[in-house]
């Protein structure tokens, strides 16, 4: 998987000629002040933007070229998202936030529920299906968004700050289930601007004012057994 | 099976608000409940009317003579005596379409028994009228040719005659009455009809032969004049034509030429019956138009919390979109969730409809018929207020751009 991408915006200009490739199973970090354009990227990385100009391919396939449904279906059956505010839906339980994709995938009801509860015990979180948000601790309800992103099994795991929120403890874990994830052979991206975090992965991209200032690859994996 | 969790999807988002979706049912449950209960008294009041209509017999045709003309001054109606035995008689030969023909004459005069009286109309009669009007006896027999042939002192009195006249559990038949100081027997009691169309009551009424009126109660002025022939029908359906020869026939036998009016009037029950049934369907309609007013508005309610729902549930939306909701998905759940709203409301609608026309009978005494067509209607037409008012919510949560959703506070 490669990607060459540029967006230019009149008025702000998010990204600047930024080129990147990412390959199958590599576990990226991409740090960056706020402001630097790094969720931005997340967003196009993630199929939820296009960029104005330049080109975004994702397995093969441009999305450039895709409309708003098409953009959705690959979200679906490609994209994991963790997000830094869990977002999850309120009111609902850990067992129905995690089926959410299988639901608009289509799958029939006791489909849905077999992989969402593995999904769930993978995530250490066997026998709380039944909690609703306000019910789970930070950590556990990032735990449940992160057996939303894997339920799907998608070749790219996108993390926006997923620790941002947490303590160290639950960053930790959290941190671990992602590499393991990463192990196992899914591509994970990870943003953030924690260091501690970013040691993580094995590769770490830096960006500034829309443009990539440094792009190395690092040690990460070996923190990740160490947990 | 994407729609049936939908459903379910949407029906527990309902039941979190509880309050706000109880609220805004509201209006969609005034509005079909108008619309049943509406529908309700007006099929009752219909059905009334028609019963009524046929209480005096459906294919029975009136003629009456027409008011008098002297210079500009018109008399009353049927103070011409234009009409006769006779013309009843050639009716009867001419226009084949009659089944029956019978007239009558009528006055109201003092009825006296023992040392009670009432005053009454009296009417003398054909033997064939009181068939012709439908008219059953509750006992005693009805008059035969004989009496009616040697003018016989014999009278059927209606149940307010006899409520007047006689004390309670006195037995009317074989009794003698007096009627302008003639002596009658009684030999029959009519069974009662109730009021007629325009209120009066049908039942104080006194029937005797047509020959004994003439010559022996009420007197007249011409012999053979009568105050109405009554003729009826084999069929309903012939009535429009039946009234029609008679028409042809009348004028020819009163020598009415031209361009001249009629010195007599026809009537059919039909028609008397219609202006009843214009009346109480105007009312319906207009009726329907305030319950229709009262579905818009709870079909804006729908519109409103809808669109407050989807600003609510922005950052949902956004996470929905996120995982792979597509535009359709968006759309369906929040158009579904309208149509529960637009289902439940018209559910609970129609239960409270069937009450209010239940309670309207239970405590005005207006007769109510709970149509199934009003039900069906009101029903399709709550959830088709749902659906439409819910695609403007609906379209404007499809069409939010992911990104700002899911960062939406």
């Amino acid at each position: 998987m490669w990607k060459v991408y540029r967006v230019g915006d009149v008025e702000v200009q998010a990204l600047r000629g930024l080129s990147l490739s990412i390959d199958q199973g590599e576990f990226v970090a991409i740090m960056g002040s706020s402001g630097s354009g790094k969720s931005t990227l997340m967003n196009i990385l993630g199929c939820l933007d296009q960029p104005s100009r330049g080109h975004y391919w994702l397995n093969g396939i441009d999305t450039g070229s895709l409309r708003p449904d098409q953009l959705a279906e690959i979200r679906n059956q490609q994209i994991g998202f963790v997000f830094q505010s869990f977002n999850l839906i309120p009111r609902t339980s850990a067992l129905e936030n995690t089926q959410l994709p299988l639901f608009y995938r289509g799958l029939s009801v006791r489909e849905q529920r077999a992989l969402a509860v593995a999904a769930l015990q993978r995530v250490g979180l066997h026998g709380r299906e039944g909690h609703s948000p306000t019910q789970l601790s930070g950590g556990q309800q990032q735990r449940v968004a992160i057996a939303r992103a894997l339920v799907a099994t998608p070749s790219l795991l996108l993390a926006d700050e997923p620790t941002g929120n947490l303590d160290t403890q639950s960053s930790r874990e959290i941190m671990d289930i992602l590499s393991a994830l990463n192990q196992e052979g899914m591509t994970v991206i990870l943003v953030t601007h924690e260091h501690d975090v970013a040691a993580f992965a094995s590769r770490e991209i830096i960006i500034k004012d829309g443009q990539i200032q440094s792009d190395r690859v690092t040690k990460g994996h070996v923190h990740a057994t160490e947990g | 099976m994407f729609i049936w969790l939908t459903i379910v999807t949407a029906l527990r988002i309902l039941q979190r608000n509880q309050l706000r979706a109880g609220l805004t049912l509201l209006g969609i449950v005034i509005g079909v409940a108008a619309v049943i209960a509406m529908v309700s008294i007006g099929e009752g009041a219909k059905q009334a009317v028609q019963k009524q209509i046929a209480s005096i017999g459906t294919n029975v045709i009136m003629i009456w003579p027409s008011a008098t003309r002297v210079g500009g001054v018109r008399g009353a109606q049927g103070s011409a005596v234009t009409l006769t035995v006779a013309d009843a008689m050639e009716l009867k030969k001419k226009v084949p379409l009659l089944t029956e023909t019978g007239w009558s004459m009528k006055n109201v005069t003092q009825i006296v028994h023992g040392n009670r009286n009432c005053n009454s109309p009296v009417y003398g009669v054909s033997t064939s009228y009181l068939h012709i009007r439908d008219w059953r006896l509750s006992s005693g027999g009805p008059f035969t040719q004989t009496d009616m042939d040697s003018a016989a002192l014999v009278a059927i009195l209606g149940q307010t005659v006899v409520n007047e006249i006689f004390e309670p559990g006195e037995e009317p038949l074989g009794a003698l009455i007096r009627i302008n100081n003639v002596p009658l027997r009684v030999i029959g009691v009519l069974s009662p009809k109730g009021q007629s169309l325009y209120g009066s009551d049908q039942d104080d009424v006194v029937v005797i032969p047509f020959s004994t009126a003439e010559r022996k109660v009420l007197g007249t002025m011409f012999l053979g004049s009568v105050g109405g022939v009554y003729v009826s029908t084999g069929r309903v359906d012939d009535l429009q034509e039946a009234t029609e020869e008679i028409r042809q026939v009348m004028r020819a036998r009163h020598r009415i030429k031209g361009e001249e009016p009629d010195d007599f009037t026809i009537r059919t029950q039909v028609e008397i019956g219609m202006v009843q049934e214009e009346t109480s369907e105007t009312l319906t309609v207009m009726l329907m138009v305030i319950a229709c007013v009262s579905l818009l508005v709870g079909g804006i309610g729908i519109m409103n919390i809808l669109l407050v729902s989807v600003t609510e549930r922005t950052r949902e939306i956004g996470i929905r979109m996120a995982v792979g909701a597509k535009r359709v998905h968006i759309m369906m759940q929040f158009l579904i969730e309208a149509m529960t709203l637009g289902v439940v409301g018209g559910l609970i609608g129609i239960a409270c409809g069937i009450l209010a026309a239940r309670l309207t009978t239970i405590i005005a005494g207006w007769p109510t018929i709970i149509s199934t067509d009003a039900v069906v209607v009101a029903f399709i037409f709550s959830v088709v207020v749902g659906l439409f008012f819910g695609l403007y919510p609906a379209n404007k949560a499809a069409r939010l751009n992911p990104i700002e959703a899911l960062r939406y506070e």
